[in-house]
């Protein structure tokens, strides 16, 4: 092996760099479309109406057994044939946020359920409205064990942008894959790509880890 | 989780893709598609069991009394579940080659996917390990059991019946890990739509089809899952 | 003089800051039954814990038949023990725990049966047997093949003495065996463990807030409180005739309670 330190200085790293920050971005603008859509998928799964909750349910179950590139390539060439024509980081997004949302729908409808429904009876025997009854009874005691899960979903979509590199969206491993294809050198730009995985998805653990810690002594809910 | 109606979907869902099969387009490509399958459960079954070798293993080591065990399990955790899936398969078998190990591509995907899949095993089997009540720990050492069949007779199977849930969900996870070969060179399942798709542009019925046979995969993963813990709790007497 | 089956000497218990016991002192007779009264957190589990190497204590010695059992002799001084030599001293003493804590994946036999077997190098077939009896003995036969999550919570205590029993230890150690059953289920166990006391030659020491029980059983009652004895003597003079004013008040809570 020889692993050569100006070019992983020269070539590597400062090309390697902006794809980093194309993942990042992809991460976060996939997952606000994740919150939105599992949101919607977990009001959906919770309705009254038994069709709507069925159908939420089966759809949940359906995309819990789907591998995320065929989502992405799913989109990437159906997308133009029905006349939409995205950028593939967009595609990616897209892709990326419509795959968590049922997970995200799953760690919501849990927070949900843990509130005993005591507290559902509480509220409406002190008339609160359907508002406070929201805001001042049930998410306060709901977010505790969401908050964790959802942060635990957000690294794991992180992880798994790599697979935009399927259908080249500028980030990391493409980077990667074209530096290795143009030089002929695998090792620098693969190694670096996963440490720096390493780095990110360690220390947004710690984060979560954290912030966890932070809502246990914080919230006076928690047991 | 108890999911009936999904029980007799697959049956459904398989007539459905048999009428495909048989009297649509789609005859046009699925023979294609069923060797891209058999590809994936190449790669699957053995990684499956790999994976849960793994799990088993690393997850004890985390809790070792040897120290040097336990961290050495610690840093194979955090490193294979830090790292995404698809980087650890080019690593194996770009990189690895470099440093004079040269491998398959089946056998880089086989390695990759239970190495990746095994690290989140590992922390499910520690969870439920930990989760064996202590009183059970303290039965034991009144009894005077050797630590031996401690973990055999009664901490590991009480442990199995926690894990078994959590660990259908991994293997569900794995099963879509597989879906990533193709960054090898290796033909799977999601290759061959992929493959199809560029040469007969049918892409709401090949990627349907796709869909169809992942999600009976997985329900298959899930069924035996739910009637695994089914017979643990007839035999914990739980029902 | 009636042979000391068990010693504390100058035990104490330290969780952190706090001191569970301090300098303990208690000897029990073979075959002498002890029961430890007092009220919550006063250390009563601590000590039946130490005794079962459960929990390691920071300062005195624990013999059993005069050996110690936390430390062990090797050239004229005591060294802390080894692994086989706390499982040789294990041996002696069989513990009953309030949370009875059977095996929920094994039957009522296997429950039994399995011990003696794994850690006593028993044979298959007499430990069955043996199983068996001790079932009998403690009205559980018929629910040999029941599985602990079967049974109420006086069955589970039950067969918890018999295995406990299966491994014939000399000391029987009991920790509030009748606190997490319901009041129905209550005299099912305790007249077993009546039995044993009575009928049996085994040295106990038990933990109950049941006085009446205690009473009727006991050799010896020992009033505990904040890690030390308060008072101790025949259950006529502790009970019935309290001298020290902290007993007075608790048996008076007692009392009232019920
Ligand atoms: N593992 C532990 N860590 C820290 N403190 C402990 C631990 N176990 C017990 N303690 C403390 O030691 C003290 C004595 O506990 P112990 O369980 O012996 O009380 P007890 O007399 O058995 O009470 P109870 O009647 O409630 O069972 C208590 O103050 C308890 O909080
Ligand atoms: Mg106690």
């Amino acid at each position: 092996m020889d692993w050569r330190w100006d070019f992983t200085f020269d070539t590597v790293l400062p090309r390697i760099l902006p794809g980093l920050w194309v993942t990042v971005e992809v991460t976060f603008l996939s997952f606000i479309l994740t919150l939105v859509l599992g949101l919607v998928l977990m009001l959906a799964r919770r309705s009254r109406s038994r069709i709507i909750s069925f159908a939420a349910g089966e759809f949940i179950e359906f995309m819990r057994g789907m591998p995320l590139l065929v989502v992405i390539f799913f989109l990437f060439f159906l997308l133009p044939e029905v006349n939409i024509y995205l950028a593939p980081f967009w595609t990616g997004v897209l892709a990326m946020g419509i795959y968590n949302a049922a997970p995200a729908a799953e760690i919501m409808r849990g927070g949900l359920q843990a509130v005993p429904k005591g507290q559902w009876e509480a509220a409406h025997a002190l008339n609160y409205s359907t508002y406070r009854t929201w805001r001042n009874v049930i998410l306060p005691q709901a977010i505790g064990p969401v908050v964790p899960g959802l942060g635990n979903l957000l690294i794991l979509a992180f992880k798994e942008t790599p697979l935009l590199s399927f259908v080249a969206v500028p980030e990391m491993p493409d980077a990667a894959r074209r530096i290795a294809s143009e030089t002929y050198r695998f090792t620098e730009p693969l190694t670096v790509v996963g440490i720096l995985f390493l780095i990110l998805s360690l220390a947004s653990a710690l984060l979560i880890r954290l912030v966890e810690r932070h809502m246990l002594t914080e919230n006076r809910y928690a047991k | 989780m108890q999911r009936s109606p999904i029980v007799v979907l697959v049956p459904i869902a398989f007539l459905v893709g048999l009428y495909f099969a048989v009297f649509s387009s789609v005859a046009e490509f699925l023979p294609a598609l069923l060797n891209g399958l058999t590809v994936t459960i190449k790669v699957a079954v053995p990684s499956v069991l790999l994976a849960y070798l793994i799990s088993v293993v690393a997850g004890l080591g985390r809790l070792a009394p040897i120290g040097p065990v336990r961290w050495a399990s610690a840093i194979y955790i955090e490193v294979f579940r830090g790292v995404s899936l698809l980087v650890i398969l080019f690593w194996l078998y770009f990189v690895l080659p470099e440093f004079g190990l040269t491998m398959s591509a089946y056998t880089a995907a086989l390695l990759g996917i239970s190495l990746n899949a095994g690290a989140y095993g590992a922390e499910i089997v520690r969870g439920a390990v930990q989760a064996v009540p202590k009183g059970q720990y303290e039965a034991c050492t009144t009894l005077n059991y050797p630590v031996w069949h401690k973990y055999t007779r009664i901490i590991l199977p009480q442990a199995l019946v926690i894990a078994v849930p959590a660990m259908t969900n991994m293997t569900i996870e794995l099963l879509k890990g597989t879906a990533l070969v193709s960054a090898v060179t290796l033909v799977d399942l999601t290759a061959a739509g992929v493959r199809q798709n560029q040469m007969t542009y049918r892409t709401v019925e090949i990627f349907s089809v796709l869909a169809l046979i992942y999600f009976c995969l997985a329900q298959v993963v899930r069924f035996s899952g739910v009637r695994i813990e089914q017979f643990f709790n007839r035999h914990l007497g739980a029902d | 003089m009636p042979n000391e089956k068990i010693r504390f000497e100058g035990v104490t218990k330290r969780y952190g800051a706090l001191t569970v016991l301090d300098k303990l002192d208690l000897s029990i007779n073979e075959g002498e039954v002890v029961t430890i009264i007092g009220p919550s957190g006063s250390g009563k589990t601590t000590v039946l814990r130490c005794l079962m190497t459960l929990e390691s204590i920071e300062d005195g010695v624990i013999r059993i038949d005069g050996e110690p059992l936390n430390m062990m002799e090797r050239d004229g001084t005591l060294v802390p023990a080894s692994t086989g030599h706390l499982r040789k001293m294990r041996r002696k003493l069989g513990m009953v725990f309030q949370s009875f804590n059977l095996f929920p994946h094994l039957t009522v036999l296997q429950n039994c049966a399995e011990p003696p077997v794994l850690a006593l190098g028993v044979k298959r077939d007499e430990a069955r047997k043996r199983a068996q009896e001790l079932l009998e003995m403690v009205g559980m036969s018929d629910k040999h093949a029941h599985y602990p999550a079967q049974l109420s919570g006086g069955q589970q205590q039950r067969v918890a003495i018999a295995r406990t029993l299966a491994m014939q230890p000399d000391i029987l150690v009991f920790d509030e065996p009748t606190s997490a059953l319901d009041p129905e289920t209550i005299e099912e166990v305790t007249s077993v463990i009546r039995a044993l006391a009575v009928k049996h030659s085994y040295t106990m020491l038990m933990v109950t807030h049941q006085i009446d029980f205690a009473h009727d059983i006991s050799d010896r009652i020992c009033f505990f409180d904040k890690g030390r004895i308060v008072e101790q003597g025949p259950p006529a003079a502790v009970i019935d005739a309290p001298s020290e004013a902290r007993t007075q008040q608790f048996l008076s809570k007692v009392a009232q309670a019920r």
